[in-house]
């Protein structure tokens, strides 16, 4: 992609969707998130680079509460989403998880059939009210995550049986079927071949027009095709947060050019 | 913003279905802590229970005499001899001990209307078996007056321990009101206490008719000698056929089928090793009935897919780069095997075994099929042969023979040996963490 | 000389051979080991093993094959026409056995002579009077015939033993002969003895499969028996179970299996519910602390030996159970419906107490081997924790935790002391779990724990039932650890 759609695309949304401040996380004895600020903006792919254990994951983990379940892990800070503290005692991180849907490193379909897979957000979430109408929702989700064709004769067959790609562009379709406000993905295509790779890129291209998607990866080229923003975590801390264009061409901080040219990492 | 779910609301509010799906999710977490709660509870009943009924045992009810050893009636003829004195029954003692009570109470001045009889129906019907042997083994003593300390007959013991009470004995022929008055005067003046009660532990098992002699002594010795045939041969066995299969059996289809056998082997119901033992130790082999050695070839028949398999995973928690290294220096693979990676494995072997033994100490079903049961196990074994070749009993064998006489005096006994037995393997598997916490390795 | 000295003697004689064996060798080589092909200790194992395994090898399979052997040869002298109706060879030979076990007895007490014993006369002499008093009891009177049979089975045992002794002491010297003479700085001594000890560990792994062959011959073989004097339509089709030790039993295993699958299903319906929530609680919802101090304590339960349990069925469930359902107007509910303490539901209760823990941690096992990514997945979508584990968990885990249960079931259904103390002896088909009821495992117990021949339908029918509880525990197990092998296969 060019510059040129990048600036066109920055025009439509300027929204911030989810505002971060102070954020400090522990596992245990370790000091995993130090002081990260952040503002991450509606309809746009923003991107997390960094090295292993640099705190990315952690950190996107933090924004759908997806750390709550690991009992050693301690927060604080602010992370507003729409202008409500998600980490406010009164929010059911159920509710939040809703809003802020998650895929992940490894493609994990549940041992249920494709259609089932993919029904399972709107089941829990009481999202329809007639069978038509989730199959509707069903159809939208696998035609949105690009798989509509490939299943579409076989939705009662099991979605283990996929392959690795379509698996995870299943994950994809189950965490849109759920019409998050955000979208997380962990290092998506880490377990995916160059191809599957190509189409699940294509895919966060088109679904970072509908809603925020945030996504963490390895490949420094993956974050400059499919990202509109970049965030460069090192050891813990955000480092630089900015335009891709200019993160990748013109970083400020030495510490980004130095694992931007491959000097760490 | 273009994607309006049904959950497009604040966060900060619960939505409705938000609030029934959280109380279900309440629900679902109680019937676990329920789970959790409903065993636990069932554990301390368990123990309490155990606890409770089978304490009293370790007590036991005396009552001090002094018997005057009457010349006349024990050593008729007067000479000091031996085969004389042995020829004079325990018929001959009782009279002794009547006149030994009715002593006492004139001697305390306590008015009781029992016949000389009843008030022999205080002490223990092994009472005359007592004198006699203390004659025969000091005849020296014949025609002094000797303290002795007699046992209480079990339905005295049981009035002082709370398990037999006044309304409770109205159809009972062994016990009456007036006795336990009688017992209540004697206990205010110290002729009749309650104490630890050694006996239980190390003494021999007793007839129907004296509940109160009955001890774990000898049944724990019968346990012993199996456990030591169980030891002796499991081990070795276990851990070569472990050895074998892990670090020489061939991937073929013989070694598939001894693998599929000992974890199938593990899981047959124990009395069926009680089955193969009647028909090829004992209607076979002729071996004899109840001998301890016959239970502990049963026991390791039964103990030697959990020993095998314990084993085998110890064996296969030492890496590989272990063996590679004593290759590597020109050991044979079975110098590998023997110098390093079994002494490296020990631990775990160990508490794999003292596991095995332990369960193999509880066992009962295969017991009751080689005769360990409904032996009155009487007489301590004299020597390590006859320890393994002469009938005896073993400790869960011994409960379950107490469990099934009619007298309750024995349920209190069946309580208290399994203490005794828990005590044993509480120890065993408290040895068995210990052992694995402190030498446990990880690579 | 009894096998226990022979085998002292084997042992002694094994550790001579390993000094003399080693101290050969480096003599051989001039006291240097480094001339040595192998260590010295080999050389010396070398002896020590060529003096005691295959004499001992020899000593096991004579053990096991002169009682036969004997039986066949003394059982084919005893003339068929002695043989009453309704009985077989089977009883006639436990009686030749008893005599001469009788006349070894008299004759080390000193009471006959050996040559009293040889001269004999079985009308003339009294033997079962002189017998019981020795306490050997006889069913009848000896005749001629029996006591020939008996004297030449003492005879030929005693002969069998004398040629074992000299059998087994002649290969030990064969075996110290030909290992000492070989001993020489250049044999290869740590070959043989590693072929040697390869070959040891390969006859204690194949140990497992011949108990296995042993479990199913011995019961197999009782069983044809039992077969030949009872018909098996009958005992697999027909409702009745009534032994009577005079003859005539009907022995059907259909009630017997009833109450063994009723108790079981109790067992399961306590044990499957408490143990797999208690499961799911630990593993997905308490916190380390509780999971460290509840794990053991349950694990507890599964230690306690079952005759506990068996005690606690009999003398505190089922006298609870009464005072809530029986006794009628003293009881709790008024009710007269149990009349003693043993019932199906007694013994039921306890049994899934004793199952909880099995079925707790296998299940455990089972649902943490599902992977996390899993549970992820389903919270990322926002389920609940419960919506996860019932949506999510429970059924990628339900292949192993079908599994788990019918281990379960197949330790429910060959358990034998709760049943035995907490279930009854009575046989019949009915569905009131109050009633007592009976079991395979009990009436194995007490078919052979009564006091009859062991060659009556009513004993041989014990070997029958074993042998169908084998079958039934052994295909439970062997499906279950199918399904749960694949289960596992599934996540690795």
């Amino acid at each position: 992609m060019n510059d040129m759609t990048l600036m066109e695309r920055k025009v439509e949304t300027q929204d911030i969707k989810i505002e971060a401040s102070d954020v400090q996380v522990h596992y245990g004895d370790t000091h995993a998130i130090k002081d990260v600020n952040v503002k991450i903006e509606d309809k746009t792919v923003t991107a997390f680079i960094g090295p292993s254990g640099c705190g990315k994951s952690t950190f996107l983990r933090c924004l759908n509460r997806m750390n709550d379940t690991i009992q050693t892990c301690r927060f604080t800070g602010k992370i507003l989403l729409d202008g409500e503290d998600i980490y406010d005692k009164r929010v059911d991180p159920v509710q939040l998880r809703a809003k802020v849907g998650m895929v992940f490193q490894k493609p994990n379909p549940f041992p249920k059939s494709i259609y089932d897979n993919v029904a399972y957000g709107p089941k829990i979430h009481g999202m329809f009210n007639t069978k038509s109408e989730l199959d509707e929702i069903v159809e939208t989700a696998l035609r949105r995550a690009a798989i509509w064709e490939e299943v579409k004769d076989r939705l009662q067959a099991p979605g283990t049986g996929l392959s690795g790609g379509q698996q995870q562009r299943l994950c994809i379709a189950r965490a849109v079927a759920t019409k998050p406000e955000v979208l997380l993905m962990d290092e998506p295509c880490s377990a995916l071949d160059p191809i599957a790779t190509a189409q699940v890129e294509e895919l966060i291209d088109e679904l970072g027009q509908r809603f925020s998607v945030v996504i963490v990866t390895h490949s420094m080229q993956q974050a400059a095709r499919v990202s509109q923003k970049t965030a460069f975590f090192h050891m813990g801390n955000l480092v630089e947060f900015g335009e891709t264009g200019q993160v990748f061409t013109n970083p400020k901080d030495p510490r980004t050019e130095s694992y931007i040219t491959g000097r760490i990492g | 913003m273009i994607t309006q779910g049904k959950h497009s609301g604040s966060l900060l509010t619960q939505s409705a279905r938000t609030k029934k799906r959280n109380a279900a999710e309440t629900r679902f977490k109680a019937y676990g802590i329920a789970a959790i709660a409903v065993s636990l509870l069932m554990l301390l009943v368990l123990v309490t229970t155990i606890v409770s009924k089978g304490l009293g045992a370790y007590q036991q009810t005396f009552i001090t005499l002094q018997v005057e050893l009457l010349e006349k009636k024990i050593d008729k003829k007067g000479n000091r001899i031996l085969a004389d004195i042995k020829k004079v029954s325990t018929f001959g003692y009782a009279p002794l001990i009547k006149s030994a009570v009715t002593a006492k109470v004139e001697e305390l001045g306590i008015e009781t209307g029992l016949k000389s009889k009843q008030l022999v129906g205080l002490l223990s019907k092994g009472a005359a078996a007592q004198l006699r042997d203390f004659v025969i083994n000091n005849p020296d003593r014949i025609g002094d007056t000797v303290e002795f300390r007699f046992l209480a007959s079990s339905r005295v013991d049981g009035y002082l321990k709370g398990r037999v009470h006044r309304d409770s004995i109205a159809n009972d022929k062994n016990i009456s009101p007036a006795q336990l008055d009688l017992v209540d005067a004697l206990m205010a003046a110290g002729v009749i206490e309650k104490t630890f009660n050694i006996d239980f532990i190390i003494g021999a098992d007793a007839s129907d008719q004296r509940p109160e002699a009955a001890g774990m002594g000898v049944a724990m010795l019968g346990s012993l000698s199996m456990m030591m045939v169980v030891l002796a041969l499991a081990l070795p066995i276990g851990v070569g056929a472990s050895i074998y299969l892990e670090e020489f059996a061939p991937k073929n289809w013989i070694t598939d089928i001894i693998e599929v056998n000992i974890s199938n082997l593990a899981a047959v119901p124990s009395i069926v090793f009680g089955i193969l033992g009647l028909a090829v130790f004992i209607n076979y082999m002729h071996l004899p009935m109840s001998a301890p050695l016959v239970g502990g070839l049963v026991l390791t028949l039964m103990t030697l897919p959990t020993i095998i398999i314990s084993t085998r995973a110890a064996l296969s928690a030492v890496p590989p780069s272990i063996r590679d290294a004593a290759l590597g220096i020109g050991a044979s693979r079975m110098q590998a095997v023997f110098h390093h990676v079994l002494p490296l494995a020990a631990p775990g072997i160990l508490t794999g075994t003292i596991l095995g033994l332990a369960q193999a100490l509880g066992e009962t079903a295969p017991l009751l099929l080689i005769g360990m049961v409904g032996f009155i196990a009487s007489n301590a074994p004299d020597s390590i042969a006859s320890g393994l070749m002469s009938p005896n009993s073993a400790m869960p064998a011994q409960i379950y023979e107490w469990a099934k006489r009619a007298d309750p005096a024995f349920y209190e006994r069946a309580w208290g040996g399994i203490i005794l037995l828990l005590l044993f393997l509480v120890t065993m598997n408290t040895v068995a963490v210990i052992l694995r916490r402190r030498f446990e390795r990880r690579w | 000389m009894t096998t226990f000295w022979l085998v002292a003697c084997l042992i002694l004689l094994s550790a001579a051979g390993f000094a003399l064996g080693r101290h050969r060798a480096l003599a051989s080589a001039g006291g240097q080991v480094r001339n040595l092909h192998s260590l010295p200790n080999y050389y010396g194992a070398n002896v020590a093993l060529s003096i005691s395994v295959p004499a001992l090898a020899v000593l096991a399979v004579w053990l096991l094959a002169q009682p036969m052997f004997i039986e066949t040869r003394v059982a084919s002298t005893i003339p068929s026409h002695l043989i009453p109706e309704n009985t077989n060879i089977g009883l006639m030979m436990s009686d030749v056995r008893r005599i001469s076990e009788g006349l070894n007895i008299a004759i080390s007490q000193g009471i006959m002579s050996k040559s009293e014993v040889v001269f004999l006369d079985a009308e003339t002499s009294d033997l079962r009077s002189r017998l019981g008093s020795l306490g050997i009891a006889l069913g009848s009177d000896v005749r001629p015939e029996i006591l020939d049979a008996a004297r030449s089975y003492r005879s030929m045992s005693h002969d069998g033993r004398l040629m074992m002794t000299i059998v087994v002491g002649l290969l030990a010297l064969i075996g110290f002969s030909r290992s000492y003479g070989r001993t020489d700085k250049d044999y290869r001594a740590r070959n043989v003895v590693e072929r040697g000890v390869m070959g040891l560990l390969i006859v204690a792994a194949s140990l497992a499969v011949l108990t296995t062959v042993g479990i199913v011959f011995s019961m197999l073989f009782e069983t044809v028996n039992f077969f030949g004097q009872h018909g098996w339509r009958d005992f697999f089709f027909g409702t009745t179970w009534a032994p009577n030790f005079r003859g005539d039993s009907e022995l059907s295993m259909l009630p017997l299996l009833w109450g063994t699958l009723y108790i079981s299903f109790i067992a399961l319906l306590v044990a499957v519910p408490v143990g797999l929530f208690a499961a799911i609680y630990l593993s997905e919802y308490a916190t380390a602390t509780t999971r460290s101090f509840a794990k053991p304590l349950l694990e507890i339960l599964a230690g306690i030996p079952t005759i506990v349990y068996g005690l606690f069925a009999l003398l505190t469930v089922g006298p609870m159970l009464v005072k809530v359902f029986g006794r009628g107007d003293q009881g709790l509910l008024g009710l007269d419906w149990m009349s003693g303490a043993t019932s199906v539901l007694t013994a039921g209760l306890v049994m899934g107490i004793m199952l909880i823990p099995f079925v707790s941690s296998l299940s455990d096992d089972i649902i943490n081997a599902v992977p996390q990514s899993m549970r992820d997945g389903s919270l990322g979508l926002g389920a609940t924790k419960s919506e996860t584990v019932r949506q999510v968990v429970i059924p990628a885990a339900l292949p192993g935790i079908v599994g788990a249960v019918l281990l379960a079931a197949s330790r429910a259904i060959g358990e034998t002391m709760i049943v035995v103390m907490g279930a009854g002896a009575i046989a019949k088909l009915s569905v009131n779990p109050l009633e007592s009821m009976t079991t395979i495992t009990t009436r194995i117990v007490s078919q052979l724990t009564g006091d009859t021949d062991f060659s009556s339908p009513e004993t041989l029918v014990a070997f029958a039932l074993g042998l169908s509880l084998f079958v039934l525990t052994l295909g439970l197990n062997i499906l279950a650890l199918y399904i749960v092998r694949t289960y596992r296969e599934q996540y690795d």
